[in-house]
């Protein structure tokens, strides 16, 4: 490990905040991914069918 | 021709009349400027420094307040529909109705900002330097604006949105008309060059503003 | 496959269902890769080791501007060709672009406190990012504001191109307003002619985040489309409820 020198607080924060954002977006994202999908599941199970005729969750 | 002489002078006349909002926005720029003294204090030679400044905020604040009923009337009781559909290219009818709200709105500003130079101890010079530049600076407000106030419009949404939307882009427009009345009272600079410039950026507002304004209005009622 | 067929939904959501995987794979790849060459990277003989945040931070603001671009070709798709999927794309795109000028945002100001002596400098680059900031966030106001997405969708397309025509004016007036006011001994890095040490680092992360973006806009496309299905089926259901 090469050494940072005196500011090392600095880069390690640097580093660490892009890692929380881009961990961040990626989460909000999965989640999101799962919240409309399980609300799909909750309206094909209320028997609403699309115009296609397809099942709600179907791609 | 006719049709946009007669929607300029019907917008100066609603602007003008009982219930327009046009002297407000001068009421507004007054008040403002009063208050920028107890902020920073009756201090005559600060004043004098920052003076240009808060005259331009003042404007900018004042002309952006007032835009939120350059539609938002007409869509009320429908002759924005009529204007939508009419003849009249709606390119042409926007811009017609920009300057009305310029004449209207804008003109006073300036009238006033003698008065107001005085009240932040502006000599002569730096008074007219800086009516100049609001002269040549309002428009590009006026103009950049329309297109925050035809967003607004087709969204039902105004006050806070807009001021959000436009405030970022007339940044270049406050820049350089502090910096021409800054350079025409002290400055090191030239007065010629940010001037210029400051006229250049009003004639591109011009052109753009008009068009977006229009693309806004044709996508966004229905 | 055209871009006329992506217009389906369907077809979109299954293309992305097999491309995602591959493309968080490279991602991720390219960005372990990256952060090793940035770790490995030399100190620069002035900067000392804080130029291992330029890595990080060049990327961020690159991508920041970036994005309004890929945003300003979805408004051109939505106000001129009614591209279905434009919407989707400016829509999903705009909270992602916004987080990574954030980013560059707040890595370009940690390392100016150890290069300037202070967080925020009113240096010229710094500001124009802010308003692009600024510009981003009132892009998803006006998205959040309006609840119809097609109505928002053509208001906010008009307000991106009108950024993009507005942002190089606005480059160009922050640059000419900081000349003027330009603080002393601002130091500044060695611009284009950066040593290979850095730029080959640098170049791989650029590319790591740039597929960043990818994965994230397509995920974020997709869960928009389905976001809209949702929508239209939960308004099916009211009406066959009240008929």
């Amino acid at each position: 490990m090469t050494s940072l020198g005196p500011y090392a607080s600095f880069i390690v924060t640097s580093y660490t905040l892009v890692a929380a954002i881009v961990l961040i977006l990626i989460g909000w994202i999965t989640l999101d991914y799962r919240r409309q999908k399980e609300r799909l599941r909750e309206l094909e199970a209320s028997g609403v069918t699309r115009r296609s005729g397809r099942q709600a969750t179907d791609i | 021709m006719t049709a946009l002489a007669a929607l300029i002078r019907r917008d100066i006349k609603i602007a003008l009349r009982v219930g327009g909002g046009a002297l407000i926005g001068v009421l507004f720029f007054l008040t403002v400027t009063v208050l920028m003294p107890f902020a920073i204090g009756p201090d005559m030679a600060l004043l004098t420094r920052l003076g240009p400044a808060i005259l331009w905020l003042g404007a900018l604040l004042a002309s952006l307040l007032t835009l939120d009923r350059l539609f938002t009337a007409d869509h009320e009781d429908g002759s924005l529909d009529l204007i939508v559909m009419g003849r009249t290219p709606l390119e042409l009818a926007c811009a017609a109705k920009a300057l009305a709200h310029w004449l209207a709105a804008g003109v006073p500003l300036i009238v006033a900002t003698p008065v107001l130079g005085l009240l932040l101890n502006l000599d002569g010079t730096a008074t007219s330097a800086v009516a100049l530049t609001l002269l040549v600076g309002t428009p590009a407000l006026t103009f950049t604006g329309m297109i925050g106030a035809s967003l607004a419009v087709t969204l039902h949404r105004g006050g806070l949105l807009l001021a959000v939307l436009v405030l970022p882009l007339s940044i270049p427009v406050l820049i350089f008309g502090v910096a021409a009345s800054q350079a025409a009272i002290s400055g090191p600079l030239s007065f010629g060059t940010p001037f210029s410039i400051l006229c250049a950026l009003s004639l591109v507002s011009l052109v753009v503003g008009p068009f977006a304004a229009a693309a806004s209005l044709r996508h966004g009622l229905d | 496959m055209t871009l006329i067929d992506l217009a389906n939904p369907t077809k979109f959501l299954s293309l992305t269902a097999r491309v995602l995987p591959w493309l968080a794979g490279a991602t991720a790849i390219l960005l372990l890769v990256g952060f090793y060459q940035a770790a490995m990277a030399p100190d620069d003989y002035q900067q000392g080791a804080t130029v291992k945040i330029m890595f990080v931070h060049v990327p961020n603001a690159w991508l920041a501007m970036f994005v309004w671009g890929v945003m300003s070709l979805a408004a051109l798709g939505t106000l001129v060709w009614r591209h279905p999927l434009a919407d989707v794309a400016a829509k999903a795109a705009a909270p992602i672009g916004a987080a990574f000028t954030f980013l560059a945002l707040v890595t370009g100001s940690l390392w100016g406190r150890p290069m300037w002596g202070t967080y925020w400098e009113w240096d010229a680059r710094l500001t124009s990012v802010l308003i692009l900031f600024l510009m981003y966030l009132g892009l998803m106001a006006l998205w959040r504001a309006v609840d119809d997405p097609s109505r928002a969708a053509r208001a906010a397309a008009v307000l991106t191109l009108v950024g993009a025509i507005n942002l190089p004016i606005i480059k160009f007036s922050v640059d000419w307003w900081n000349t003027l006011h330009q603080p002393a001994a601002v130091l500044r890095m060695g611009g284009p002619s950066l040593d290979k040490a850095f730029l080959i680092p640098l170049l791989v992360m650029a590319v790591g985040f740039s597929l960043l973006f990818v994965t994230l806009h397509l995920a974020a496309m997709r869960n928009e489309i389905l976001r809209r299905r949702v929508r239209s089926l939960q308004m099916m259901q009211a009406s066959q409820q009240a008929a």
